[in-house]
């Protein structure tokens, strides 16, 4: 089998056999979105207006939390090193680790956004677009975190850290992932930001793996 | 050539042709903040629509001039010291990005000032001022990882990555925050018209352009004595350190 998709195979089992890791990110969206309504009104009206931003906001902090241990135990087993010194190469080995992170992130919060649209007053064909937007933007939320995550792997305790790198880099995902959802409800074409939102991505899958491999070699010097 | 500039740039160098050459910067710097302030806050006619709040422009504008340009220079120093190795580059780099988010700092703090007389308000979410906040995020940012290792090598690469990331970024959220304005709210917008037409009066333009040029000369300075303050420390074990001071200054 080679390495790619021994990596991916591996990724996954480690998670499935610890599934806290898995389970938790998606914990946490859940609480965070459910804050929202007690803390500012539960009516209908301005829920539905707020929820782009809220579901965006909390998707984006849970990819951020549980970005901080992508790399960590990579990097504290000598795996990281091994893979360095080894003919394969780095890029593409973060690239599948970026991807079997967003399978175990991303992916299951666009499974649930649906029910957490439900909870915010969200309409069908916002859902939709909601789910759209998701799909489109998480992977580069993963993508680009994992440069941040590679930033700081030899940092103890860089989680703070981790958030203050990464999330002024989200902030064009964040803008045009909730402009086109509140535009929809508008019943406005969305169509531009879709198509930014998938530059982003494009943008991020072509460069991020090779920033995130460049990182990670000054940090295992 | 190439290692002419390697030993051009070398710490050592730096630091003898630095000492001569601050006071080349801060005392035009000094002279022309003079000119710029008396010509701006006395000379320059009171505008027909604000008044005497319009002054702080002479401050506000050219300090978001400099937290971009200085986010430039930065970037492109981190990417020059981490691809030639250059340990200079890396020395601009780091002391940039404090007086950077200095400037990032001031013009926001100006943008308020004089956004409450004329908007009524501190702050607005335009997009400009948008933009700005998020430059000084991005300026924390890179300190802050600056900050966290105890290598100041990995320090300087590891940040040098991020500032370059960061400029990949700045179009995308500049354009990003530009158009979620537009889409959002068009009312705030029209009391941007602060520099109401481009035909501006030469005696609010010259001032103007002299401040630009004194925050110019000003960042010079620091830059070249800060750059200064951190090769001494970064080198204090070296032999012509250790000489400097134990012969005194120079």
């Amino acid at each position: 089998m080679n390495i790619y998709l021994s990596t991916l195979v591996r990724e996954l089992k480690i998670s499935i056999r610890n599934p806290s890791g898995l389970i938790n990110p998606l914990l946490f969206f859940i609480v965070t979105i459910s804050l929202f309504p007690l803390s500012i009104s539960p009516e209908a009206k301005i829920l539905s207006e707020i929820a782009p931003g809220i579901i965006w906001v909390a998707a984006m902090l849970s990819v951020l939390l549980s970005l901080n241990t992508i790399f960590h135990y990579d990097f504290d087993n000598g795996i990281l090193e091994q893979l360095s010194i080894s003919h394969h190469s780095t890029a593409l080995v973060i690239l599948i680790k970026s991807f079997s992170h967003w399978i175990l992130t991303g992916l299951p919060i666009v499974l649930l956004s649906p029910l957490m649209g439900l909870f915010l007053f969200l309409d069908e064909n916002s859902i939709q677009v909601l789910m759209l937007t998701l799909l489109i933007g998480t992977p580069s939320l993963s993508l680009i975190g994992t440069i941040g995550a590679s930033l700081i792997v030899g940092i103890r305790s860089a989680g703070m850290l981790l958030a203050l790198l990464i999330l002024p880099l989200y902030i064009p995902i964040l803008i045009f992932a909730s402009s086109a959802i509140s535009q929809s409800q508008a019943g406005f074409e969305i169509t531009g930001q879709i198509l930014w939102l998938i530059v982003i991505l494009l943008f991020s899958l072509m460069l991020s793996p090779f920033i995130s491999a460049a990182a990670l070699k000054i940090n295992l010097d | 050539m190439w290692k002419w500039i390697q030993a051009f740039a070398s710490p050592q160098n730096f630091y003898r042709i630095s000492g001569t050459l601050i006071p080349w910067f801060l005392y035009p710097f000094v002279f022309l903040v003079t000119i710029g302030l008396y010509w701006g806050l006395y000379v320059a006619p009171i505008d027909y629509q604000q008044g005497d709040s319009y002054r702080i422009i002479f401050i506000h504008v050219p300090s978001a001039w400099m937290s971009m340009m200085i986010y430039l220079i930065m970037a492109i120093s981190a990417g020059i010291g981490l691809i030639w190795q250059i340990k200079l580059a890396s020395v601009v780099a780091k002391v940039s990005a404090p007086i950077g988010a200095g400037f990032t700092f001031l013009a926001l703090i100006t943008g308020s000032i004089w956004g409450k007389p004329m908007w009524g308000t501190w702050w607005v979410w335009d997009a400009r001022l948008t933009s700005e906040l998020i430059l000084l995020f991005l300026y924390l940012a890179y300190m802050s990882l600056n900050n966290a290792f105890d290598n100041p090598k990995k320090a300087a690469k590891a940040s040098s990555i991020l500032a370059l990331v960061g400029i990949i970024n700045l179009p995308i959220i500049h354009y990003s925050v530009k158009w979620w304005n537009t889409l959002h709210q068009g009312a705030s917008i029209s009391s941007m018209d602060k520099i109401a037409a481009p035909a501006i009066h030469p005696d609010m333009l010259w001032p103007l352009l002299i401040m630009a040029i004194a925050f110019k000369l000003m960042y010079a300075a620091l830059v070249l004595q800060r750059g200064r303050d951190e090769i001494l420390f970064n080198e204090q074990n070296m032999r012509w350190v250790k000489d400097l001071i134990k012969g005194g200054e120079r």
